[in-house]
């Protein structure tokens, strides 16, 4: 085993290769101006802001080769390939001739990294410009400056600056050396390229930069990481949230060939946050070593707080607390007098039970803890908190923790909490410094999740006489992510509450919205657009039932219930948060809202005559500040059996700079919202996780996917506008969809996730 | 010991006889483009060909392939251009990519058998392998833009 994974250079080889070269001192400049005092929005907000000096992220060899450090984790979003288009773009590079490299994590140096929320292109896509801008105008003042020409007369095109007068051209990779030299514009004196001049961005199909090593099976990710002689190891965690171990007798895995080492893992101290679960790793010389090592371990474990836990009784807690008034989040009008007052007062109440993100590359990491630092090889969303763990947990300087980013086998959020990186630092130290790779068996994974909240929704309206809606009372109950953070608030936090629950652009007077408490006994944490999963589910189905109980046609009804086109303010709708973003750049448009549920809806053709059994549903949502409206197409068989023969989606993301990447993700978006709709449950007994693997924790296969996904993108060009985000708000609107159209099909309503076998014999 | 091939290359393993495939190629031979999904044939994304075969390389053990060929995704093609790779490029398949290799050796080896596929053919086929981005409607396509031609 000699093979040094390729990464582990990234740092030292970006700064051989070109513009960095040099030992000038990199400046760093705040994107914008902003006075310290001021609420910063965007990723100017983020921890590390924004870094926007080229010199920290491209360099360009002698041959020309345009190398992009890359800040923002890939895990399937495509980001490696579309922050190429920017770059190559602006720069006027050969698409063909730039590298994309991960840089390894260092928010001081790189601003904020953290690859979560949706965020990378609606935040990344101006900075890149302007890096990319800034060192096309450094490139054209060498050139002029070498030809003696003014530096208006030459251009860059096609990776060479070319002098359009005397026909001379050199290439990018002649010129890097003195641009590199020549000071970083300034950013009022950056000129950029109109829409209209784009090469890469907005344009379908590029191929993604990772295809090769993908299909061949070179592509690194963090459970491939190979460093010169690693050991393996698993961990045997407590079985209950909040338990530990008592004792244990390693006398029997230790006799198991390869085993090298058994160490006790302390339980965290409040506040969790990250930090692993404790337990007992077992030290191997390879991973399957290590995995019957620790099956040969005998271990008591004292369960502590949350050993009753229990979803079935939890669901009942959740239900009493609907019941009853909660903590008002939202309030307009006067609820209870036009409820009192309505001709009709509709409710329904919809359960989403726990779920796991299972990305399909479990949780593992390779970490080397010496007394000079830590070294990390790994898949995480987030290297910034390996990072501070790392530094906090070995009392070392953050600058000696480096963290190498490698490939997401898929991440949906779990990778943002790195408790297996901790893990295997821990093993790491407790060899002496060898390096050591920690693996999550599948089991570990869904057991040891930090699992998608639990909710019960309650919603209740009332409507006129004439079928209009005159009262929305939404009462959202869930324990919180924040309780990883704090003593347990046993309230949503208004990051929670602001992902649908308080963010409603209905158009009606009196809307409350309130959140009684309710306790987190396990761990949990985000998964893929997080708490609009329970709330869309919830108010995009009572939407079609209320639509059904006043005889109005669903879609009809919801674009009544949207209203006529206008720009909401996030604080007129007590939404707290509004995903990081300015409030004055981005209104809750129910225009946009509205042109996508015409969109889907015209897409899908809806009204149309359709087979018995058959069904069209809508929803509509607006999540990480983009637009989504679905339309589900499902036939109901004889006995219940499901088949979905096509979904369109219609979605405004603001512009598109990498349509088939959108496109991929609203796809992928759909099957996961399926999957979490027809099959999606963990739940407890006895304060530990039912499910197992895959047979227990189903998700869609391809013969359970819809036949046809068709997606519909609008306002793509819109360059003028801040952009949304892409990889999560396709998946809110798809369960309430499905489960409205398999009302239209046969009658029957589902209120409960997973769908399951709700529909057996039912119809 | 157990001998057989990986890619034509000749091993010879001493060690634990019930080490699965999986984690011999992945840990000892340092291999890793069959990947570790489930571990108990529920996912299919460490599938490799033992003797032209699609099989799930979490539950074969190293001492039960004596004498056989194992190839991996690493050897399925010289150059990495077998049609189903090649399909797979051209219709930007991947997402994240993990369990790709898993899902190119399956179709790999349902094209082999059946060149030419009918939907639910594929369906049937492809089912025992997960994709959690949902790549599946490209994956069918890629399939199908593969098919008689592998």
């Amino acid at each position: 085993m000699t093979n040094i994974i390729k990464v582990a250079n990234v740092a030292r080889r970006s700064v051989l290769l070109g513009l960095a070269a040099g030992s000038f001192v990199l400046s760093v400049r705040l994107s914008s101006p902003a006075l310290a005092q001021e609420k910063k929005f965007g990723g100017d907000g983020m921890p590390g802001g924004l870094k926007d000096d080229p010199r920290l992220f491209l360099s360009i060899a002698e041959d020309g080769t345009v190398t992009l450090l890359c800040i923002r984790a890939e895990m399937g979003q495509g980001i490696r390939t579309s922050f190429g288009m920017v770059v190559a773009d602006e720069l006027e590079a050969d698409l063909g001739r730039v590298k994309v490299l991960q840089a390894p994590g260092d928010q001081t140096r790189f601003g904020n990294q953290d690859t979560d929320g949706s965020r990378s292109m609606r935040h990344h896509f101006e900075p890149l410009r302007r890096i990319a801008a800034a060192a096309r105008q450094m490139l054209e003042q060498e050139a002029a400056a070498r030809w003696s020409v003014p530096v208006t007369e030459v251009k860059a095109e096609n990776n060479g600056i070319v002098h359009a007068g005397s026909g001379r051209r050199l290439d990018f990779g002649a010129l890097a050396k003195g641009a590199a030299a020549r000071p970083v514009p300034a950013q009022d004196k950056l000129v950029f390229k109109g829409p209209s001049q784009f090469r890469y961005i907005g344009k379908d199909n590029v191929p993604l930069i990772d295809n090769m090593d993908i299909t061949t099976g070179k592509a690194m990710f963090g459970i491939d990481a190979r460093v010169e002689g690693m050991a393996y190891a698993v961990v045997a965690r407590p079985p209950v949230f909040g338990g530990k171990v008592k004792s244990f007798d390693a006398a029997k895995a230790m006799k198991v060939p390869g085993v090298l080492k058994v160490v006790a893992i302390d339980p965290p101290t409040p506040p969790v946050v990250f930090q692993p679960l404790g337990g007992v790793a077992v030290i191997a010389e390879n991973t399957f070593a290590a995995i019957k090592g620790r099956s040969q371990l005998e271990i008591q474990w004292d369960d502590g707080p949350n050993a009753s836990y229990d979803s079935v009784e939890y669901r009942k807690t959740l239900e009493a607390a609907a019941a009853k008034p909660g903590k008002v989040a939202r309030n307009d009008g006067d609820v209870d007098a036009a409820l009192a007052s309505a001709a009709k007062r509709v409710s329904a109440e919809y359960y989403v039970p726990h779920l796991a993100q299972a990305p399909m590359e479990p949780p593992s990491a390779t970490a080397r803890v010496t007394a000079q630092g830590c070294e990390v090889w790994c898949s995480v969303q987030n290297t910034e908190a390996v990072r501070t763990d790392l530094s906090k947990r070995f009392n070392v300087p953050i600058d000696k923790v480096i963290v190498h980013a490698l490939l997401l086998g898929g991440g949906f959020g779990r990778k943002s909490k790195p408790d297996f990186a901790s893990e295997a630092a821990i093993c790491s130290h407790a060899m002496g410094g060898r390096p050591v790779k920690l693996t999550f068996t599948r089991e570990d994974d869904l057991q040891h999740s930090f699992f998608h909240t639990v909710s019960v929704e309650r919603v209740e309206a009332g409507v006129d006489a004439n079928g209009k809606a005159v009262a929305w009372l939404h009462r959202t109950v869930a324990p919180s992510i924040f309780a990883l953070f704090m003593p347990d608030p046993k309230h949503e936090a208004p990051l929670e509450l602001a992902m649908g629950a308080v963010d409603n652009p209905f158009a009606i007077p009196n809307l409350r919205v309130e959140n009684p408490e309710a306790a987190a006994h396990t761990r949990v944490g985000w998964f893929r657009s997080v708490s609009n999963i329970p709330h869309a589910f919830a108010i995009h189905s009572f939407v079609a039932e209320l639509a059904a109980s006043v005889g109005r046609d669903p879609k009809d009804y919801l674009l009544e219930l949207i209203g006529p086109p206008r720009l909401i303010d996030a604080g007129a709708m007590s939404d707290a948060w509004l995903y990081g973003e300015d409030p004055k750049r981005y209104p809750f448009d129910t225009g946009r809202l509205r042109a996508v549920v015409e969109k889907a809806a015209a897409e899908a053709g809806w009204g149309r005559k359709l087979e018995q059994g058959r069904g069209l549903g809508i929803a509509a949502h607006r999540s990480f500040v983009s637009y989504t409206a679905v339309v589900t197409e499902v036939a109901v068989g004889p006995r219940g059996e499901l088949t979905i023969p096509r979904v369109d989606i219609a979605f405004d993301c603001g512009a598109v700079v990498n349509p088939d990447r959108v496109r991929s993700q609203l796809e992928g978006a759909a099957i996961q919202g399926i999957s979490l709709a027809t099959l999606g449950e963990i739940s407890f007994k006895n304060g530990r996780v039912v499910q197992t693997n895959f047979d227990g924790y189903e998700l869609t296969r391809i013969d359970g996917a819809p036949t046809e996904i068709r997606t519909h993108l609008v306002n793509t060009t819109a360059f003028d506008k801040p952009l949304g985000g892409v990889g999560e708000p396709g998946v809110p609107p798809v369960a309430p969809a499905l489960a409205n159209a398999i009302f239209a099909a046969c009658g029957k309503r589902i209120r409960s996730l997973p769908i399951r076998d709700q529909l057996a014999g039912k119809v | 010991m157990s001998k057989f091939t990986v890619n034509g290359k000749a091993q010879n393993f001493t060690g634990d006889p019930e080490t699965p495939l999986l984690w011999y190629l992945r840990d000892i031979v340092g291999m890793t483009g069959t990947k570790f999904g489930c571990g108990r044939a529920l996912c299919g994304a460490c599938t490799v060909h033992v003797d032209g075969t699609a099989v799930r390389s979490c539950q074969i053990q190293v001492g039960d392939i004596d004498g056989q060929a194992v190839i991996t995704i690493e050897g399925l093609s010289a150059d990495g251009n077998h049609p189903v790779q090649k399909a797979w490029r051209e219709l930007n398949v991947a997402q994240c990519g993990y369990c790709q290799t898993g899902q190119i050796m399956q179709a790999a080896s349902l094209l082999k058998d059946t060149p030419k596929p009918t939907d639910q053919q594929i369906l049937d086929a492809m089912s025992g392998n997960i994709c959690r981005c949902g790549t599946y409607p490209r994956i069918r396509d890629a399939i199908k833009r593969a098919s008689g031609k592998a």
